[in-house]
């Protein structure tokens, strides 16, 4: 059977339940904007249902409360084989569920781990790299193109740390946001066209102290630099370039 | 205004970027008061530079000017530099407006000795205090201890900072006698081992009352000159262990000495030791998660580290007798023990066999180094073990394999 569904996690776990429900075994799962009709195949779209998306959701947490986790965040790698990766992995977790532990002998667990700590290091660069700038209203604003589709992981991390400044991370390949009002953070659309906001601001859209300081950075940043140590290798390794075109310093 | 702050800026980061010591880790300060900022446990650093050393905290002195004259650092009072001074206002603005931007973890501050070691640790203790208290900032703060300075002093200290650190710069009292003749190592002992007894306490008292104030969260550490004076590698490692074991320290740092002076205390060097530097903290590794002993890694007959191999090929090659490792029956302290095996591969490793047996295709897939691992592993489909292969034969045989890949490279830092 090829299922064809909206693109949303919930959207998967209502395949899941589906195929289970209909003993209907998947050969393919296709989020619907990739889709393209092929001349044999009628493919069943699977409408996003929440409640058997949560009764999934329960059943795994149950099994093991770490693995929906690591499901979701395979789920965030867009991968282009996560579908059918998730549907095995659940496969096994509900005919083997001692396996999910930790046996790694198992590829398709060794892939999800491999992606789960490719996931986890796109976190951390966010975590790292995103660099707000001060804007004449007082709003905070950084603009990312990460790897993977990692927003909605890291908005706890900035919620925490910038408690008592509003902020807005953007996502420039993705189009989304995320968005911090002083109570609570949000994910926002925005037609970057049409909105005031591209991946570096202008000056006019800046806080008038807002250059000095990127200044004084960027100035902190070249003086710190021991020139008999340069390695750069091991710079480009730690830095590559596809971040640069964020970073104030570089 | 700003290029003035701007000067004092270039000026007073760059006399302080010889102090290695780049970690904002080991502290979890929560931002409970809704102020800015918290400590993220594991540490992040925010950028790189063209060194490829990491960018995590604001590094800078408060001040250069120092009364000391020290041969090794570039602040020493007969060195003919520019000298400059940060008012504590603006050491606290810099913090915050950098830290709002999200380019630092949080503060390093250290300083030059003016006047005498009370009246230069109360300003630094002053700044961190400024910055808890009438800022709300809970980012990572670590505080130089100025040895010399008065315990109440120190105490405050602990109080704000997440980290502090006093550094022993000279690996041995002898040496250090000679370049920096105002200092001893009782003065750098005492505040360390007066601070390692708070930190103690704090954490007691903390496991039965929550309520407890935190005191210096993430220990403390120092750092040791490589290569400026003779000590050798064995003497170097064993002085680190005897810091991690009697100090409880959280790290001990290793920076190769560069050649900041032409003061001719100092040897003339044209480059700094750098392989060096990374064999020692491979050693460090070793020490602190492997659970090598100092004497194991290297032994008083050949008392440098071998600086074609990592230290634990090193170690592997002179203990041929307790390989090869079965890496289905072998206990996770043993496999720990080989090269190109790590933390989670070994982790992976104790977990999976409990599932079944282990082949060399899923080996190869865990993240273990596999062309050094097989030559010391055995239990697997296939036998690659070592027994063709005489110890010195393998060392050059591995030495080539690192040539090839560049693995001559420095890369953990």
């Amino acid at each position: 059977m090829h299922f064809v569904y909206d693109s949303t996690f919930p959207g998967l776990l209502t395949v899941v339940f589906t195929s289970y429900a209909e003993k209907w075994k998947p050969d393919q799962i296709t989020p619907k904007k990739r889709y393209c009709p092929g001349l044999f195949s009628a493919p069943y779209e699977v409408h996003t249902d929440e409640i058997k998306a949560k009764r999934v959701a329960k059943k795994l947490q149950c099994i093991n409360p770490s693995f929906l986790q690591l499901l979701y965040r395979v789920f965030l790698s867009e991968d282009r084989l996560r579908e059918m990766l998730i549907y095995r992995l659940i496969q096994l977790a509900l005919t083997k569920p001692e396996s999910v532990k930790g046996d790694f002998r198992n590829p398709d667990l060794l892939r999800a781990k491999e992606l789960n700590k490719q996931i986890g290091r796109e976190v951390h660069r966010m975590h790292a790299f995103v660099r707000f700038q001060h804007t004449k209203d007082d709003l905070w604003f950084a603009a990312i193109a990460p790897d993977f589709d990692v927003m909605p992981l890291i908005g706890e991390h900035f919620e925490k740390r910038y408690a008592d400044q509003q902020w807005l991370i953007y996502d420039t390949t993705r189009r989304y946001g995320l968005h911090y009002d002083l109570e609570k953070t949000r994910f926002v659309e925005l037609d970057i066209e049409k909105t005031a906001y591209p991946e570096k601001l202008t000056p006019a859209q800046l806080h008038a102290e807002e250059d000095s300081y990127q200044d004084l950075w960027r100035t902190y940043f070249q003086s710190v630099n021991i020139t008999a140590r340069n390695n750069l290798k091991l710079h480009l390794r730690h830095l590559p370039r596809r971040y640069w075109r964020f970073l104030t310093e570089k | 205004m700003k290029e003035r702050i701007k000067e004092k800026l270039q000026i007073l980061s760059d006399a302080a970027k010889y102090d290695v010591s780049c970690a904002s880790s080991g502290s979890n300060r929560k931002n409970n008061n809704k102020g800015l900022g918290n400590a993220s446990g594991m540490g992040i650093c925010h950028s790189y530079t063209q060194d490829g050393r990491c960018v995590s905290l604001l590094k800078i002195l408060l001040t250069n000017h120092c009364i000391f004259d020290c041969a090794y650092c570039v602040s020493r009072k007969s060195n003919e530099v520019k000298r400059a001074a940060f008012t504590v206002q603006e050491v606290v603005d810099l913090t915050i407006n950098f830290y709002r931007r999200n380019y630092i973890e949080g503060l390093f501050l250290s300083s030059g000795i003016f006047k005498d070691a009370d009246f230069t640790m109360e300003r630094l203790v002053r700044i961190a205090k400024d910055l808890r208290t009438l800022h709300r900032f809970n980012g990572y703060i670590h505080l130089k201890a100025i040895p010399g300075a008065s315990e109440d002093v120190l105490h405050e200290a602990g109080l704000y900072a997440d980290r502090l650190s006093v550094n022993l710069e000279i690996p041995s009292e002898k040496s250090l006698k000679k370049i920096a003749p105002e200092k001893n190592y009782k003065e750098v002992y005492s505040p360390m081992n007066f601070l390692k007894g708070r930190i103690a306490g704090y954490k007691e008292e903390k496991k039965h009352l929550k309520s407890a104030p935190l005191f210096s969260p993430g220990g403390q550490s120092t750092q040791i000159v490589v290569g400026a004076t003779p000590e050798r590698d064995y003497h170097i490692l064993q002085l680190s262990a005897s810091l991690y074991r009697d100090q409880q320290l959280k790290r001990v740092y290793y920076s190769g000495y560069i050649p900041v002076s032409n003061d001719n205390r100092l040897p003339a060097i044209s480059k700094p030791p750098l392989m060096r530097e990374h064999r020692l903290y491979q050693a460090d590794w070793l020490m602190r998660f492997y659970g090598f002993e100092a004497h194991e890694i290297v032994e008083q007959e050949q008392p440098d580290l071998d600086l074609h191999l990592d230290p634990k090929v090193g170690w592997a090659l002179r203990h041929p007798e307790v390989f090869p490792v079965n890496v289905q029956t072998a206990p996770y302290e043993a496999i720990l023990r080989v090269p190109g095996i790590g933390l989670k591969s070994a982790r992976m490793i104790v977990q999976s066999r409990k599932f079944g047996v282990l082949r060399s295709a899923h080996l190869k897939k865990m993240g273990l180094v596999w062309k050094r691992a097989r030559y010391f592993i055995c239990g697997i489909d296939r036998e690659l073990k070592a027994k063709d292969w005489k110890p010195e034969i393998l060392r050059h045989h591995l030495i080539a394999q690192s040539v090839q890949h560049g693995a001559g490279q420095l890369s953990l830092f």
